[in-house]
């Protein structure tokens, strides 16, 4: 007996270790929770590497930042000379889409929408990866003691990455959306067909169950549909690369990630969602007739008084711009909410970032009593307290701007008895 | 000291001290999960198996080997979202093989080198692959170009890996 075990010593010794690994394996893969045992030695192996990774990290950027912020400046004033232009044009346009997510809202709580807003999140950076092309996981710097939880939603400015799928006393494993194992509600920006993103074994995105006799373009935004209840509706996810005829009816769809998977450096983790449901006390009382009084046609406004000298010619545009975009997409939903921004529940306000600078005032929509001020304040407003949006133009033309050196010569009572889409309400 | 079929001559057995037996493969580990993400063609390389291989090959004890290969893998498996054991399995086999293939043959030159690393990275990735399937039950597709291709890149670099390595050993 002893010489038989001595003979075949190293074969038993395999199969005692391969068959108390495969004894662990099964016990995993009936458990749909990580076992004591294997979450310790995920931990012991996550925190023996992570401190190297956090380390040459910190190493990179410091190197990284030293180099390109105190030897690599050339061009800097040029860029920041169009930064600056960029700026006054975001501005802008900024004050347009403030007025379509107000009457977005004030749409919804019309059709009461119920919505889910990003209301705070993370920001976290991306320390390591793990490494196999069967796992397409990263771990970021952030974990159990930063009020990471699973399931939480993983986004960059761009578009979703993934979702917390193991979180550590200082470290998270984010499973990325290419990954097999991974899903996702999305939906088709304009065509609102809806299927689920999955990822592929090479790594590639694919929408999955939308039926081949639907029309799908290439070049078209996904987004997601918030059916999977970890990310909100509407923040992007790709666009279709390539389409084609899949199995059982359904189309292969290929979609390129929004977010460079592979390049991930900064991420932001989605820690708390608002869901809330618009009423009508946000936006006070208002009648169908209203709404369909205000899409009539109506008498053009009148052409701007000669007299006035001109302040730029790229604020009108813009104006206009705004009029026929509220005119044209009445019903859509506010755009997926700015990542950076913690809480879109609310509207941003004008610029907290930049200095005080001079701006038009714009009456926050949600506190209009009246159907007439939807879009637009009350004219009435005394005059010396509205300025221009911009020195270098006047303000847009949903928004009023009282002219501080021309009283107003017949003001409007603030709250008018009924509708007068010819002078105010959008087209 | 075991005398080979090759060359028939006897080869040399090797030890390693401590901080090497636990820096190199835990260096490894590090690199496979930090690289990959600044450098994705390291993606495709494996360095723990180059590492489990290299020790395997180099004590020539099937014990040791597999259980090197066994620990390397579970660590590795540990730093996936996958169930961990799956890498331990195939590194245990690889660990135990390459020891076993060590005692007999003579794997000292470039050649022979690239040879058996070449034929356990594909061995690797069959037990990985049957382990995957059928244990685990993961939807993976085998593409023969692909890991016969991640298996010479990583041949190529395990001859390399192995020299820089061989300043570490000891002999018994």
């Amino acid at each position: 007996m002893e010489s038989v075990l001595g003979r075949y010593k190293n074969l038993i010794v395999l199969v005692c270790v391969l068959f108390a690994q495969v004894l662990g394996l099964a016990v995993q893969v009936k458990r749909t929770t990580d076992t004591e045992s294997s979450r310790l030695i995920r931990i012991w192996a996550v925190d023996s590497v992570t401190p190297f990774e956090k380390a040459l990290n910190w190493i990179h950027n410091s190197s990284w930042n030293v180099w390109h912020n105190y030897f690599y400046l050339r061009g800097v004033r040029a860029e920041n000379r169009g930064l600056k232009a960029e700026i006054e044009r975001l501005r802008l346009q900024q004050v347009r889409l403030n007025e379509d997510a107000a009457q977005a809202r004030r749409l919804q709580a019309l059709f009461a929408f119920k919505e889910q807003f990003i209301s705070q999140t993370r920001p976290a950076q991306v320390i390591g990866s793990s490494g196999s092309e069967q796992s397409r996981v990263i771990y970021i710097d952030k974990g159990e003691s930063d009020g990471l939880k699973p399931d939480m939603a993983v986004i960059t400015v761009d578009g979703i990455v993934g979702k917390v799928l193991k979180v550590f006393h200082s470290t998270s494993q984010i499973l990325l959306i290419d990954d097999q194992s991974s899903g996702v509600g999305g939906i088709l920006e304009k065509s609102r067909l809806q299927g689920i993103v999955r990822g592929t074994r090479s790594g590639e995105v694919v929408l999955e169950h939308i039926m081949s006799d639907n029309p799908v373009q290439a070049g078209e935004v996904v987004r997601t549909s918030g059916g999977d209840r970890i990310f909100p509706k509407g923040l992007p996810v790709g666009t279709v690369s390539q389409v084609g005829n899949g199995p059982d009816l359904f189309l292969t769809i290929r979609v390129r990630p929004a977010a460079n998977l592979s390049k991930l450096e900064e991420v932001l983790v989605v820690t708390k969602l608002v869901e809330q449901e618009p009423t009508q006390l946000e936006t006070g009382p208002v009648r169908a007739a209203d709404i369909l009084a205000q899409r009539l046609p109506s008498v053009p406004d009148k052409p701007p008084d000669s007299s006035k000298p001109a302040t730029g010619e790229a604020a009108q545009p813009a104006a206009n711009g705004a009029k026929a975009t509220a005119a044209s997409k009445p019903a859509k939903p506010p755009e997926a909410p700015n990542a950076a921004n913690t809480n879109a529940a609310n509207p941003p306000k004008s610029d907290e970032r930049t200095p005080p600078k001079p701006q038009a005032q714009v009456v926050p929509p949600r506190k209009a009593a009246s159907p007439n001020s939807l879009s637009v304040a009350p004219a009435a407003t005394p005059p010396g307290g509205l300025k221009p949006a911009t020195e270098k133009g006047p303000a847009p033309a949903p928004v009023k701007v009282a002219d501080p050196e021309r009283p107003t010569p017949n003001p409007k009572p603030p709250v008018t008895p009924a509708p007068n889409p010819a002078q105010d309400g959008p087209q | 000291m075991p005398i080979t079929y090759t060359s028939g001559e006897q080869v040399e057995v090797y030890r390693f001290n401590w901080p090497i037996t636990i820096g190199v493969p835990a260096t490894a580990l590090f690199l496979q999960a930090w690289l990959p993400r600044h450098f994705s063609f390291f993606a495709m390389l494996d360095l723990p198996l180059l590492v489990t291989i290299f020790f395997g090959i180099s004590r020539r004890n099937p014990v040791s080997g597999l259980l090197t290969g066994g620990v390397i893998g579970v660590f590795q498996d540990a730093l996936t979202s996958l169930p961990i054991g799956i890498n331990g399995i195939a590194k245990t086999v690889v660990g135990y093989g390459a020891s076993s293939l060590g005692v007999k043959l003579d794997v000292e030159n470039a050649g022979a080198r690239l040879l058996v690393t070449l034929v356990f990275c594909v061995a690797h990735k069959i037990v990985y692959f049957m382990v995957a399937r059928g244990l685990v039950n993961l939807s993976m597709q085998w593409s023969w170009p692909h890991e016969l291709w991640a298996a010479f890149i990583n041949a190529i670099v395990g001859v390399f890996l192995f020299f820089a390595l061989d300043r570490f050993k000891q002999r018994t």
